[in-house]
């Protein structure tokens, strides 16, 4: 972390340059009413007491939110540049929303910087539309004399029909908004937002500033979308890249949705991203092809080469390397003499290497489907769990007729299947995680510590099986494994970020 | 446009506003490509001049009357097809021609001096079903 509060002080040395600037943090997060601001480092050790270990700061911001972030810092960059909002709003999408640099580059080279971004130098003026008589259009040859054409700064004259078509296929088409070019041949002057307006259709604009604002979001580091479908949000977290070796940023959307900053796939602690990708491959290449083959094969004794014997008699010519071995006993043909049909040799030493070699494999594999297994489970579990919890909902119904009990004193139900989801969801990944992990002490702790979980979590799911009459008697205990396996998944987490962040865990990959 | 088409251009065929084809020869003393005409064909599609043609070389066996090959280039595949930035969405202006892509594609070879074909040819051009604008080519070298 020490390089982050390096990276902090650069960062706030140019904020004694240009002071405006340093206010920007500050007053973004007043607006949103919350108590921290920007800087992940900066306060860490200040609040780090109310966050518990496996938690990370973060923000939800609306599509106001953004819209509102990005004018501001449009506005600030135009004030400190003296340049209209238009133009730097195109520089400052050049520039990837990288403030400092791009004031630092335009300070230093205002030219060039306006060249590279697609600015010409002359850039004031309201953009309209112009017949010019004797004017004949480059992309559709049309010469009427009254043309209605459109030029940017940069002298490229088309007329409106094709501007608004090449715009359309941009937008629409190409999904483009920040860096739609002059349609001149090798001209790189970027249509700016005024000239848009002008030319394009209400319907087309929308979707030219959504667009737009998307590109806010995907150009800045600290920004992502919040992945779940219809979800219009997006999370300001100030996690790097660089940290998820040592971090795991869970963030919650307004939407209620979980997911991990640093990969945006659901909720995947305490696995590290980089291992759940490596999990994630691993399953979708083996899994239920891994059970069959344990099942039904054998290994090549030379090249390993797995073979589904499928008839036929004991000898066995390896397709691959041409290795003749027995089916039975594994050990080489040639040792057999003429006892083809029936493999007397168990006790031969060719026979008896290759099968500690095939034991070891498969002991790997084995050692695989524990886990992936326990991981599936889970998966399963969570997903039967689900369906209770709609049918709970039917259940608090009646349980409010049945039991006299009012709505507001059934949501236990509804708490406690939240609880099992999540708890689930963790001990889902714990298996992934456990899968990459070496043995030493930690890993004992961490093993009691899912243990303790699991057991929780099932005497709670367990108890959703109870017929609806008894659900009202048992609130009090569903309440108690609530509140338990709350409290576990609570220590198993924070046990594994802190060691996380530590680098004290020991992996059987590298990664 | 017949009349002033520059040397080393000309219409091959040009019936109808869909496809076009056009033969070309390289002007220099380029060895690669000499005493040889190369056909490109030409696709439209209604969009165009918004979007970029389809440009490829064709093949005639050099056995028939007019034999066109496939030039050598590294940018160009054994199967006809050209990785060229000004033909993709991105690189593509409207305000390009027949003429204008004639004339760059003909530049592109007289530039060019290796005699090889791009890196992952044989494979390309046994695996690639799909048309030339729905790749997306990867422009790693700006210098041939």
């Amino acid at each position: 972390m020490e390089s982050d509060d390096d990276f902090m002080s650069v960062a706030s040395s140019g904020d004694d340059f240009l002071d405006t600037q340093a206010s920007d943090d500050e007053s973004l997060g007043e607006d949103f009413g919350d108590d921290f601001d920007g800087g992940f480092s900066k306060d860490k050790d200040i609040v780090a007491t109310s966050r518990k270990p496996y938690e990370v700061e973060f923000k939800v911001l609306s599509p106001d939110d953004i819209d509102r972030d990005q004018n501001q810092q449009i506005n600030e960059v135009s004030s400190i540049l003296s340049l209209p909002p238009e133009s730097s709003a195109i520089l400052l999408r050049y520039g990837r929303w990288n403030r400092e640099k791009l004031i630092e580059g335009y300070m230093d080279h205002p030219e060039e910087t306006l060249e590279e971004a697609g600015l010409g130098t002359n850039f004031e003026g309201t953009p309209k539309t112009e017949v010019i008589p004797g004017f004949v259009c480059d992309i559709c040859c049309e010469d009427g004399d009254n043309l209605e054409t459109y030029a940017m700064r940069c002298g490229h004259r088309f007329c409106v029909d094709c501007y608004r078509h090449y715009l359309a296929q941009k937008i629409r088409g190409e999904g483009e908004a920040a860096r739609i070019e002059c349609p001149g041949d090798g001209c790189n002057m970027i249509v700016d937002s005024k000239s848009l307006s002008l030319l394009v259709t209400p319907a087309l604009k929308d979707r030219y500033y959504t667009l737009l604002q998307r590109t806010y979001v995907d150009d800045k580091e600290n920004l992502k979308w919040c992945p779940a479908p219809n979800c219009e949000y997006a999370v300001d977290c100030s996690v790097k890249q660089r940290d998820l070796r040592r971090i795991v940023p869970t963030v919650q959307c307004n939407c209620k949705h979980h997911f991990c900053f640093g990969c945006t796939l659901n909720d995947h602690q305490p696995a590290p991203c980089q291992l759940v990708k490596m999990w994630l491959k691993k399953c979708e290449d083996d899994s239920e092809t891994a059970n069959w083959i344990s099942a039904n094969t054998k290994e090549c004794p030379r090249c390993h080469s797995t073979i589904e014997k499928n008839g036929g008699c004991n000898h066995m010519t390896c397709r691959k390397c041409k290795h003749e071995f027995c089916w039975m006993c594994m050990g080489l043909w040639s040792e057999h003499g003429t006892s083809w049909y029936n493999c007397n040799r168990y006790e031969e030493k060719s026979g008896s290497e290759a099968r500690t070699a095939q034991a070891k494999s498969r002991a790997s594999l084995e050692r695989y489907l524990h886990y992936y297994n326990r991981y599936a489970n889970h998966e399963q579990s969570a997903k039967l769990d689900k369906d209770l919890y709609l049918k709970t909902e039917k259940k608090m119904t009646s349980l409010q007729s049945q039991s006299g009990l009012s709505w507001i004193e059934v949501q236990f139900l509804d708490t406690a299947s939240q609880a099992l989801q999540q708890c689930r969801q963790t001990l889902k990944w714990t298996y992934a995680f456990a899968y990459y992990l070496a043995r030493n002490n930690l890993t004992e702790i961490f093993e009691d510590n899912q243990k303790d979980l699991e057991l929780a979590v099932e005497n709670l799911s367990e108890m959703f099986e109870k017929p609806v009459p008894e659900l009202a008697n048992l609130k009090v205990d569903i309440l108690d494994k609530t509140a338990y396996c709350n409290k576990r998944r609570v220590i198993l987490l924070s046990d594994t970020a802190e060691n996380l962040k530590n680098g004290e865990w020991s992996f059987n990959v590298e990664w | 446009m017949k009349e002033h088409l520059p040397p080393g251009i000309s219409i091959a065929k040009s019936e109808n506003l869909e496809e076009w084809q056009m033969d070309i020869r390289v002007l220099d003393e380029n060895p690669l490509y000499q005493n040889q005409v190369y056909r490109l064909k030409f696709t439209f599609s209604s969009k165009y001049p918004i979007e970029p043609p389809e440009v490829q070389f064709i093949e005639l066996p050099s056995t028939s009357e007019t034999p066109r090959p496939i030039p050598i280039h590294p940018h160009i595949y054994s199967n006809g097809i050209i990785c060229l930035d000004l033909l993709s969405s991105a690189g593509w202006s409207p305000v390009q021609t027949v003429e204008s892509v004639c004339m760059s594609i003909q530049s592109m070879l007289t530039a060019n001096t290796r005699d090889e074909r791009p890196p992952g040819d044989s494979d390309f051009v046994s695996y690639n079903r799909r048309r030339p604008r729905d790749i997306n080519f990867f422009y790693d070298d700006d210098n041939v």
